[in-house]
């Protein structure tokens, strides 16, 4: 069976996207067939991560209006090929989206694809609303400050009263927790919520924590997602919520400084 | 989904009435002074803006009129919408109120001699009811929450409801699931939640509240006057705790001080917060 997966927060600039990218790829690397759609109309930057911004001819709203086949709106990604990516158009607005039409697109693309990620806007209107309203699974992704949990939780009320799910009673949707720019030096100052703290206002199954990084930027330039880049700390961090996602026990990392240890030793505050 | 209701048109009927209950803040006026009116509720809404905004009102003019003293409804609906709330609802106003408010498109809430019977047993027993009458002239008292029967009214509280009034008073809703920022709970009876309450989340029972998580939103427990009605929580965070319409923001709580397993009742028109 396959799954929607909506990337979502409410708040903005918290790194839907980027956590969309790194995820698709994540799946699609593991070796099942992923579609990643961008539902920000207006504003696309998904093509830009994936880097594939210069091959789009038809993007999700030409889909849903019946000017294009799904085929022929679907991009393969370059570096995997069992990833596509269908891109938001830059020139309509939010309102070119109907829940009809996005429903029909994901019925299609079930029956090709294992897992379909959903890009979210930021917000909670129109095209927030249509990212999440399809969703089995929901990736929050939160930054640890009062403002973005805030958010956080205004959309987990949300995606348990306002989805499909919901609506029709069926088994909610699964919420995951994804702490993302996360800086165990800031938290110790003080500047940031820490882990605990998050988990315990939003009491949520925490999936992984991506450390603030800035390989993140590094990726984004070079248009490949920041999975790809193994070495980097918030590479591996995905790598790690992906593995989780599919079922495997790994423990959680880049929660404590780096150099706890050293600085314990040498007296560091 | 528009293709199976055109299917259907012929067939089967896509519209229903229902009768529902909902919980709405009457503010009931006693000096015709729209100034302070407009200055009193201002800081009222101050004390809890989240919980006023966009709220609708019902105003009750019944204790001016029985002091003979005029308003102008025109006057009083402006003031009302120009602070956030949305009047949707006039009572005990006289022939020509009446008539001014239906020009506003403010539906007239015939004062049914019953209902007013109950409302004034409510009001009698409040704290808020009680500052109304002691203290001095122009003065209104803190809206308390309660039900008015509306039809077709779109509203987050409500709780459908065929039955009779008293047999839903007795019912318990649980909610298993954590209420969250912009959700809103209504409950005809008791209400208990096995789960958070998120600061922002809004939590009313008609009888007792008991939260078996952290309260951290607004939770307001006698929403039709029963001043015996308690809340109950593993740990008080909240941004708001009301019983009977008496309540009290986060700021006079000293929330620290009650992050652990607290009982709150009503004695002698005052929030007492103990320890369980
Ligand atoms: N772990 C990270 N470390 C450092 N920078 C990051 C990290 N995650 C995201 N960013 C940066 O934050 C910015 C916003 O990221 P992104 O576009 O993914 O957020 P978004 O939630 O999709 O934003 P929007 O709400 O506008 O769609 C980008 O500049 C990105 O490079
Ligand atoms: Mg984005």
């Amino acid at each position: 069976m396959a799954r929607i997966i909506v990337v979502t927060s409410g708040k903005g600039g918290v790194g839907k996207t980027t956590t969309s990218a790194a995820i698709a790829m994540g799946l699609a690397k593991k070796g099942h067939k992923t579609a990643v759609i961008d539902f920000d109309v207006g504003l696309r930057n998904l093509d830009l991560i994936m880097g594939c911004e210069r091959r789009v001819v038809y993007d999700f709203v030409n889909v849903i209006n019946g000017e294009a086949t799904l085929n022929q709106a679907l991009i393969r990604d370059k570096n995997c090929n069992l990833l596509y990516i269908l891109p938001a158009s830059q020139t309509r607005d939010k309102d070119a989206l109907s829940q009809e039409g996005v429903g029909k697109i994901l019925d299609e693309l079930k029956k090709d694809f294992k897992y379909i990620v959903c890009d979210s806007p930021a917000g909670i209107e129109k095209g927030a609303h249509l990212a999440m309203y399809f969703a089995d699974d929901a990736f929050i992704v939160t930054n640890p400050e009062v403002s973005s949990v805030r958010d956080s939780d205004r959309m987990l009320g949300i995606l348990s009263s306002k989805s499909r799910r919901a609506e029709q009673n069926e088994e909610p949707i699964k919420e995951y927790l994804l702490l993302s720019r996360y800086s165990p030096d800031r938290v110790k100052l003080g500047e940031m919520l820490s882990v605990d703290d998050v988990q315990e206002i939003l009491s949520l199954h925490l999936l992984g924590v991506i450390p603030e990084s800035k390989s993140v930027l590094n990726a984004s330039n070079s248009g490949t997602p920041v999975i790809l880049d193994e070495k980097s700390d918030a590479g591996q961090a995905y790598a790690d919520i992906v593995a989780r996602y599919l079922g495997e026990d790994r423990p959680h990392r880049f929660i404590d400084d780096k150099q706890g240890l050293f600085g314990k030793l040498f007296g560091r505050k | 989904m528009s293709t199976d209701s055109q299917q259907n048109a012929h067939q089967s009927p896509v519209l229903e009435f229902k009768s529902s209950t909902f919980s709405v803040p009457v503010l009931v006026l006693a000096s015709n002074d729209v100034i302070t009116i407009e200055q009193q509720l201002q800081e009222k809404i101050h004390q809890a803006p989240e919980f006023f905004k966009n709220s609708p009102l019902v105003f009750d003019l019944q204790e001016l009129n029985k002091l003979d003293l005029d308003i102008d409804v025109t006057e009083l609906t402006h003031v009302i919408r120009k602070l956030g709330l949305l009047p949707i609802g006039i009572r005990g106003g006289g022939a020509q109120q009446n008539q001014q408010a239906l020009e506003l498109g403010i539906p007239i809430h015939s004062g049914h001699i019953a209902r007013d019977g109950v409302y004034a047993a409510n009001q009698s027993g409040t704290g808020a009811a009680s500052t109304a009458t002691s203290s001095g002239a122009p003065k209104q008292q803190a809206p308390e929450p309660e039900p008015e029967l509306e039809s077709g009214h779109d509203h987050e509280s409500e709780q459908e409801s065929t039955a009779e009034p008293q047999a839903v008073a007795v019912n318990t809703t649980i909610i298993t699931h954590p209420v969250r920022s912009g959700q809103r709970i209504y409950a005809a009876g008791d209400l208990v939640i096995l789960a958070q309450v998120s600061a922002g989340a809004e939590i009313l029972a008609e009888g007792n509240i008991h939260v078996y998580g952290s309260l951290r939103g607004r939770a307001l427990a006698g929403v039709q006057g029963n001043t015996e009605a308690r809340i109950f929580c593993s740990a008080l965070q909240a941004e708001l705790i009301s019983i009977a319409g008496n309540y009290k923001v986060s700021e006079d709580l000293n929330s620290a001080a009650h992050i652990r397993p607290v009982q709150i009742y009503l004695q002698n028109h005052t929030l007492v917060i103990k320890d369980i």
